[in-house]
């Protein structure tokens, strides 16, 4: 029931918002949806959390203590960037920068944006995962888009063109995988392709075969991560997109394919006996952490300096997944949580800002602090927490995932603390001069809505500190099914 | 080895020396009526080379024996390959003596020494007709082994007769390796014959000229003697198509001169809509400049190996 | 010479067409042909369906034969020649790699197919299985056009015959994938062509022209 409520509220509300998408409460119906769907999912969590997973509708649907952290915090960043869009697409609105038309399409898509990510996350089965992942790159290149300037197009093109690719490779890898249950499943039909079916028997399932399928779907899925070299899509259509696409993008896309990446893991891991697919993981997560921070040396949009950023952490949670084991995974799964978090109010906070100095680049935006304190400070600490600062969250899964580095791949952690140190410097040094100094910023018609942002930054603060021992337990859950012991 | 076996040999080759001529009078005529021009006769290819048997022959000051060894070395080696292919019977002395690559190392050996006569005299045509007449084999060779490569699979052997064999033995079907090798073989046909759209056999225009430049020195019965190898060149090549992909009517087994006799009228009919088939190709098609000939020999290669690769990938 | 039956034949000439056409797509730089030629492996891709629908019994690939006719052949290749139409864009000039370099490529790429898919081939225990390294080529061939092309136009038939490629690949390695995933996937494919429709529309407003060029200017600044 909490599902069914939890997947039909965001279509309702894209068809809803469809129609009445351009009227004048349009951003607070958009908003009440979102509450809506997060009740939903904390209805869902906590019936998991009360009877451990579950399997429903015919088994097309498979909620496990891993993907139902990700439905809650999907359902809560959706839900805090509604509330954060409300203020925001009216300014934009009356700056002109938007029609009343294309505000319906922004409403209705994210709805739609919505739906697919937490289809994506509760589907058993890998071939609607896929379907449910290629629809929310549709969903959202139009939204990426929206203001239609020539940087948006041009980056709206590369998204559909790289992540249409990938997203083929993926769709052959998902094939193979079908292949290869087919035979032990002995099924022709739906069972072959359902995960919970196929974790059962993937020790039996044709290793070869099982690790090709695992090269097509960690490109074609590690696109959608963004990870380096498929990442070239990934700067452009965060800083062309409008802020809270930006924002869910980063905090929400990235993870679900990564969460894609990870199931895929599991099984191929199971059915191999090599350490193949933790190495590929591995390779491409540090890959990503090096390149990712040396090129935010060279940004000058602050929109795209958080999306190299949003690369390098992906990279460290990829990295992190392919040393497996059960502190690394739990680490990784807290990144994902505080990333998530942090980088989706750093987005809020960078939309205000640019809305305030009229510019997206760095040089423009000056003196925040001055006019608008709580968007100078809101920045700066979401800053301070993404860089990895002690009291944060992400310094606690940074400094986990760095110590088991340590110990069991140590030629990884010296080139894992040198990237870390060159985004540390490079972050501040860029972000510094845009809080503090002399403005160049101006007042605004709407007030901010700045609730969201610090209601991240204290719940990332709070992870940083304490973590609850329920969320621990889910946690520890999760990377049991995901890491093993 | 019998005495029978080598008369049958010996007509073989005589069948190839007459009917050459004429296959070259058949395509000009064929060409000329689907470009609505009045027909040559059929056997004004046979007028032309009497003509040329009969005249002088002039060669010039300082050319080398190797110039006047050239034509006899081309003619030979012609003969020789029309004796190697078995055009009419597969058990035949010579057609059993080399596989297909041999005789293709033979072609290569007519080619060489055709180059380096061209080049002997030392004019500016010869030199250019010999580079491009090399860059042309070149690029076609490749193709021409891959080609045959692909049919040796079908029949686990690289002799012609066997292939021949197995092929009309063999059962009737869709082979779509076969199909892209042959594809492969018309478009490499064409560039060593010096047909459209490689080279235009009929004009003598220095920027495009390939196999009419290297015999521009030559004359009297030189120059018959080339333009038989030529004509025989076209024959041969025509006759191992046959015997890759259309090898129906070819004796199988041992035969004497009467066995001759059936297999000629198949060959010949198969020699008529062939001719017919290369006049309509060279009709439709329009002469290319000379950069991109490699770009049409790539081609051939391309699907000479796609042959291969669908063999390996569908067959096995 | 090798004994099979008509059937099977059959399907082996299609695969083996439907490399010929992906390589034929490689080297061709006439858009309009372009579209023509992705039309024609529709139409091979559909016959291959239909026949192995026939021989093997499985009521749901009569199904997706018709969806390949009917989106590959009919409808995808109209929208994408009325595109051009208004776009205006017929050739695709200035390729990154020559045409004789980039079959040379091709070759390479298909042998590397070839290797990739004997795992696959040992594995499956359908009639078709050795088409999978030909789907498998179809793939990544396709990859390699929209890597060489520079046209937006090119690039996107180049998605839509991989596409294609992947399709034959479940097809000959599984008789196809489960009836709910293969109708989401066309759907995609279908909404997919649909969005690409308004972003072209977009891009025409935005320019005020039928030009694609302003994307491709848009494309090398960075």
């Amino acid at each position: 029931m909490a599902l069914l409520l939890l997947l039909l509220l965001p279509v309702a509300g894209a068809a809803v918002l469809g129609v009445i998408g351009a009227h004048r409460r349009a951003p607070e119906v958009n908003a009440l949806i979102s509450v809506g769907t997060f009740l939903a999912a904390c209805a869902l969590t906590a019936r998991v959390i009360h009877h451990g997973t579950v399997l429903l509708g015919d088994e097309q649907f498979f909620i496990d203590p891993f993907n139902v952290f990700l439905v809650a915090l999907t359902a809560f960043v959706g839900m805090t960037t509604a509330l954060f869009s409300r203020p925001y697409m009216r300014v934009e609105l009356d700056h002109g920068r938007l029609s009343a038309g294309r505000l319906r399409l922004y409403h209705s898509m994210y709805q739609l944006f919505m739906f697919t990510m937490l289809l994506a996350l509760t589907t058993n089965n890998m071939g609607l995962m896929w379907v449910a992942m290629e629809g929310a790159t549709l969903s959202t290149v139009l939204l990426v888009t929206l203001y239609r300037t020539p940087g948006s197009l041009e980056a709206g093109w590369k998204y559909f063109i790289l992540c249409g690719v990938g997203i083929a490779q993926a769709l052959f890898g998902t094939i193979l995988l079908y292949v290869a249950a087919g035979k032990v499943l002995g099924a022709q039909g739906m069972t072959a392709l359902l995960w919970t079916h196929l974790d059962a028997v993937k020790s039996q399932l044709e290793p070869t075969v099982l690790a090709l399928a695992f090269v097509f779907l960690l490109i074609g899925y590690g696109t959608k991560v963004g990870l380096v070299p498929l990442h070239s899509w990934l700067p452009d259509a965060h800083a062309e997109g409008p802020t809270p696409i930006s924002a869910v993008l980063s905090g929400l896309l990235l993870n679900v394919a990564l969460y894609a990446v990870v199931r895929s893991k599991v099984l191929v891991q199971g059915a191999l006996h090599s350490q193949l697919p933790s190495q590929m993981l591995m390779g491409f997560g540090l890959l990503s952490v090096v390149l990712a921070s040396l090129l935010l040396w060279r940004q000058r949009d602050i929109k795209r300096l958080f999306a190299y950023s949003s690369i390098e952490h992906m990279g460290i949670a990829t990295f992190a997944f392919g040393m497996g084991g059960a502190i690394a995974t739990f680490a990784a799964l807290l990144h994902m949580t505080v990333h998530s978090l942090t980088k989706s109010s750093i987005f809020f906070t960078a939309g205000h800002a640019a809305q305030k100095a009229g510019s997206q680049a760095i040089e423009q935006i000056r003196g925040l602090i001055t006019l608008s304190p709580t968007v100078g400070w809101g920045l700066m600490l979401g800053s301070l927490a993404i860089l990895g600062v002690p009291p944060f969250g992400v310094f606690t899964s940074e400094f986990l995932i760095l110590t088991t580095a340590m110990r069991e791949q140590p030629w990884a952690t010296p080139i894992l603390l040198a990237a870390l140190a060159v985004a540390f410097a490079a972050i501040l040094s860029k972000v510094q001069p845009m809080v503090f100094g002399e403005t160049t910023v101006r007042r605004l018609a709407h007030p901010p809505a700045l609730l969201p942002v610090f209601a991240h930054l204290a719940i990332v603060l709070l992870l940083g500190v304490y973590i609850p021992p329920y969320l621990a337990e889910w946690y520890r859950a999760a990377a049991h099914l995901i890491g093993g012991p | 080895m019998n005495a029978v076996a080598w008369l049958t040999q010996g007509l073989e080759a005589v069948v190839a020396l007459a009917a050459a001529p004429a296959l070259l009078g058949w395509v000009n005529q064929c060409r000329a009526w689907l470009q609505n021009r009045r027909a040559p006769s059929l056997w004004q290819p046979y007028g032309t080379l009497r003509k040329l048997l009969h005249k002088e022959v002039l060669i010039a000051e300082n050319a080398s024996p190797l110039f006047r060894l050239a034509p006899y070395v081309t003619f030979g080696a012609m003969v020789l390959a029309a004796g190697i292919i078995p055009s009419m019977g597969t058990r035949l002395p010579l057609v059993a003596s080399a596989d297909a690559i041999a005789l293709v190392g033979l072609f290569a050996a007519a080619r060489m020494f055709m180059a380096l006569a061209a080049m002997d005299v030392g004019t500016a045509f010869g030199t250019l007709g010999a580079r491009r007449e090399m860059m042309v084999g070149f690029l076609a060779e490749p193709a021409l082994l891959m080609v045959i490569l692909v049919a040796s699979l079908t029949s686990s052997s690289t002799a012609l007769p066997a292939i021949t064999e197995a092929l009309v033995s063999g059962h009737l079907g869709l082979s779509p390796s076969l199909a892209f090798s042959a594809v492969a073989f018309i478009l490499v046909l064409l560039a060593e014959n010096a047909r459209i759209p490689v080279d235009n056999p009929a004009t003598h225009l220095e920027l495009t000229m390939i196999h009419e430049a290297t015999l521009l020195e030559y004359s009297g019965r030189h120059l018959a003697l080339m333009e038989w190898a030529a004509q025989l060149k076209l024959f041969n090549y025509v006759c191992i198509g046959f015997a890759l992909f259309l090898p129906w009517g070819v004796a199988v087994g041992r035969i004497g001169p009467v066995g001759l006799l059936v297999a000629a009228p198949a060959l010949a009919l198969k020699l008529t809509a062939a001719g017919a088939g290369l006049a309509l190709i060279e009709t439709l098609s329009a002469k290319m400049r000379v950069m991109r000939i490699p770009e049409f020999l790539a081609t051939a290669f391309l699907f000479a190996v796609l042959g291969l690769l669908v063999h390996v990938l569908l067959g096995a | 010479m090798t004994h099979l039956p008509l059937d099977q034949q059959l399907l082996d000439t299609c695969a083996a067409l439907l490399l010929l056409l992906s390589f034929a797509m490689l080297s061709q730089r006439r858009i309009v042909t372009l579209v023509n030629l992705y039309a024609l492996q529709g139409a091979v891709l559909a016959a291959a369906t239909l026949l192995l629908a026939w021989r093997t019994g499985e009521d749901h690939l009569y199904l997706s034969a018709a969806l390949t006719l009917a989106l590959k052949v009919a409808l995808l290749p109209w929208l994408l020649h009325r595109l051009i139409r208004r776009l205006d864009v017929y050739w695709d000039t200035e390729p990154l790699l020559n045409v004789t370099g980039t079959m040379l490529a091709g070759l390479v790429i298909v042998v590397f197919a070839f290797a990739l898919a004997q795992p696959i081939t040992r594995l499956a225990s359908t009639a078709t299985r050795s088409a999978v390294g030909i789907a498998v080529s179809v793939v990544l061939l396709a990859f390699l056009m929209m890597i060489t092309r520079r046209k937006a136009m090119s690039q996107v038939i180049g998605f839509l015959s991989m596409e294609n490629g992947v399709f034959f690949g479940a097809m000959s390695a599984s008789y196809g994938m489960p009836m709910v995933v293969e109708l989401g996937v066309a759907l995609d494919v279908l909404v997919a062509v649909l969005v690409l429709g308004v972003f072209f529309f977009q891009i025409r407003e935005r320019f005020e022209s039928l030009d694609l060029h302003h994307l491709e200017s848009l494309k090398e600044h960075d």
